[in-house]
């Protein structure tokens, strides 16, 4: 048997035996098993919400008798018995509102709404947009103004996003390829480092256990140093392809599990929006469920293709910083002195993590987006912030074709630099050092 | 000859390791790489081992140039133990002796047999952090002779050995010895290898200062010096053939020791004894390896 495949091996079990690993592995599909709950207590507790609440109003100032409008779950009817009355009441029932509007009800908290129970934020602001739609308009009557030719005079435009594409018109949802493109720049990112120093702390590891010695007899460095990066490569990869298993798994049975929820929801939110507009005129958002709807957004994004990709530039980017790792660690004697090493080479990660969100997620197709995606110290981050919002098919074959010879360089030079530094102890490295055990013959 | 090295010459950025060394290794012998601290005694193992190659010279193991094919023929321990400290001991040295060619099941009944043999039987599942430092050695051990190697190449074998344990441990290079391994012990303690040592080299400096075997180095640093253990009473006149070097008085016997006048044999120094004195005990004093060893690398220094 190959003795790197040997290596490979090792590295690979060892790893994927820990508890940290089975532990991150459950940790994900955990979190979108919690986010299901959430949806879910959103779902159930809207279901509190659609009893319907009986607000009884007592209008003394008779500006908005008969004026208020029944909406979703709240039915308005006047009352004539006096306040304190109608507050016994009240305290028996709890669905049941007072609103009680005085004469001089434009003062400050002089409208007042009674109950046994909290009346919920929605029921209020119903109330409160109701209240002032219909004093705004008898202000407007009052001073001349049609409210009818008012409302029609304004606009409400929302833009629909079409790509144009060889198959037609295409959807193209900003949303969620923003939320992806900034999502995969900081996996991308977090994975670089997580797996790229999980290669240097292996490399100082067997430097400080001074097995290196008896495993150089064995095997060629170079050979130790590729085992090593592509074991704990497949442990980040198996990661990854666990978590998209489980995943989609959690999601199907979540799916299943919730779907009378899903659809009470996404009703309500319909006829919310309707009565909005038939009771003030006014577009309002849905409030329902924001993750409902971001998840809905995501539905007609192209997971193939935007996995394959992930998974391309998380192996490249990981080969090619991971080889740079192994040489840091190689050229130590312990963690604390990989400080003066690290900084250079996470600096690029950082400087394109950092423009991801300030600036390549804005500004996908800028010239800047272009070079940071086919230079390969930046490209596995600037890249996919572009990928879901589509990139030009050359423009990817040549990134690619670039993190390949990238990666072969940096893993060149490091091999190098790895075959000296495993075996000196006790010398603190500089660059000058390093660059003189490049140039050694061997 | 099992190993010959050839004019190796190794630089290092700012100094040379190893300037010009060659010497024999003899097969089935045990033989000592002796030397002091820095002297290049790592370098040159290293070199044999194919960690790193030589920039000038050749070695030749059993007659043929050394190649990565000879890798599993070699077995070594650095002085430097080490071994991975979370990994379980069974399972460190099947991948050990896997990374040395061997297969996996015969790896497992070879770590068994070693295991009944050292007693050490139910290490298997352990891990290395958990072990004593001495039990770590053995693990060590095990580890280096696992593939049955034909040389046997020990950085300082005893380091870190109780008496006991280096008892048994030697025993063991002794007996592979026994069965074919040549045996290279490397270190700069002399006595420790002195009684089980065939043939050595000394290293000073990078350069190779004596070789040869153990006796006939030792012989030629003969120097006509004895030991005689009397009782009795002896005058010294200078009319004795021989130079009284010390004199130590005892309360029974008495011992001096002495350098042969030229051209003068023990039995002259017998005969004019004899009728003076009992004699007890006379034996020549041969230098140690230490001493030839201290002598020669203050010879170097001037």
């Amino acid at each position: 048997m190959n003795k790197t495949l040997l290596i490979i091996q090792r590295e690979y079990l060892a790893r994927v035996k820990k508890k940290s690993f089975i532990l991150m592995t459950f940790l994900v599909p955990g979190l979108i098993l919690a986010m299901y709950a959430i949806t879910y207590l959103i779902a159930a507790n809207s279901d509190s919400l659609n009893k319907t609440r009986e607000i009884k109003v007592i209008d003394e100032s008779g500006v908005f008798a008969g004026k208020l409008k029944d909406h979703k779950n709240i039915h308005f009817s006047s009352l004539s018995q006096s306040l304190p009355e109608a507050k016994k009441a009240a305290n028996k029932n709890e669905d049941l509102f007072i609103l009680s509007i005085p004469k001089n009800f434009t003062d400050k908290n002089s409208v007042q709404i009674f109950s046994k129970k909290k009346p919920n934020f929605a029921l209020v602001n119903e109330v409160e947009t109701q209240l002032n739609t219909i004093a705004t308009g008898n202000n407007m009557a009052a001073a001349g103004i049609d409210v009818v030719k008012l409302s029609g005079l304004k606009s409400n435009i929302s833009a629909e996003t079409k790509q144009l594409t060889d198959e037609g018109e295409k959807d193209s949802n900003l949303a969620s390829a923003y939320g992806i493109g900034v999502a995969s720049a900081i996996l991308i990112y977090l994975s670089l480092f997580i797996y790229g120093a999980q290669v240097m702390r292996g490399v100082i590891e067997e430097k400080t256990n001074r097995i290196i010695e008896v495993i150089v007899s064995s095997v060629k460095p170079f050979q130790l140093m590729l085992g090593k990066i592509l074991g704990v490569g497949l442990v980040g990869l198996t990661q990854f392809l666990l978590w998209i298993v489980l995943s989609t798994t959690v999601t199907n049975i979540a799916e299943k599990a919730f779907t009378k929820h899903e659809t009470a929801v996404e009703q309500s939110n319909q006829t919310q929006i309707k009565g909005g507009k038939n009771s003030t005129g006014q577009t309002q958002p849905p409030i329902g469920n924001p993750v409902m709807s971001f998840m809905k957004s995501l539905e007609g994004v192209n997971y193939p293709y935007i996995i394959g990709c992930f998974i391309f530039y998380f192996l490249s980017g990981y080969l090619l910083y991971s080889a740079l790792f192994a040489a840091v660690g190689s050229a130590v004697d312990s963690e604390t002195e990989t400080q003066q090493f690290m900084f250079p080479i996470t600096l690029p990660l950082l400087f394109t993590y950092i423009l991801s969100f300030a600036f390549l997620v804005n500004n996908p197709d800028s010239s800047l987006a272009f070079w940071l995606s086919v230079i390969p110290f930046t490209a596995p981050i600037a890249m996919m912030v572009r990928v879901p919002f589509g990139v030009p098919g050359w423009q990817l074959a040549l990134s690619m074709v670039m993190m390949v010879a990238g990666f072969l360089f940096t893993t060149w030079v490091a091999a190098r630099i790895y075959r000296v530094g495993v075996l000196m102890y006790g010398k603190k490295a500089s660059y000058k050092e390093l660059a003189k055990w490049f140039f050694y013959k061997e | 000859m099992m190993l010959s090295i050839r004019n190796i010459v190794k630089q290092y950025a700012g100094h040379r390791a190893l300037d010009n060394v060659s010497l024999e290794v003899e097969t089935g012998i045990i033989f000592g790489l002796l030397g002091p601290n820095g002297a290049g005694k790592t370098s040159l193992i290293r070199i044999i081992n194919q960690i790193t190659a030589p920039d000038s010279g050749e070695v030749y193991f059993n007659g043929e140039k050394l190649n990565q094919s000879h890798i599993e023929r070699i077995g070594y321990m650095p002085e430097e133990r080490g071994l991975y400290k979370k990994m379980e001991i069974g399972e460190q040295l099947v991948y050990l002796a896997r990374l040395k060619g061997l297969e996996k099941t015969n790896a497992e009944r070879r770590i068994k047999a070693w295991f009944e043999k050292l007693g050490m039987g139910d290490w298997w599942g352990k891990k290395i952090e958990d072990l004593s430092k001495g039990m770590q050695q053995k693990v060590q051990f095990v580890s280096t002779v696992l593939h049955n190697p034909e040389l046997i190449i020990l950085d300082e074998p005893f380091s870190g050995f109780d008496p006991v344990n280096a008892e048994i441990i030697k025993d063991e290079i002794l007996e592979l010895n026994r069965k074919g391994a040549t045996i290279i012990f490397s270190t700069h303690r002399m006595e420790s290898v002195e009684e089980l040592c065939d043939s050595i080299a000394l290293l000073n400096l990078s350069h190779k200062i004596l070789d040869g075997p153990v006796k006939s180095i030792r012989n030629s640093y003969r120097n006509n010096t004895f030991k005689v253990e009397f009782s009795g009473k002896l005058d010294f006149n200078g009319t004795e053939p021989f130079e009284l070097l010390q004199h130590t008085p005892g309360e029974e016997t008495e011992l001096i020791q002495i350098k042969l006048k030229e051209n003068h044999t023990v039995n002259e120094v017998l005969q004019y004894l004899i009728p003076k004195v009992s004699i007890q005990k006379l034996e020549e004093t041969i230098p140690t390896m230490n001493e030839i060893f201290i002598r020669k690398v203050n010879q170097n220094r001037k």
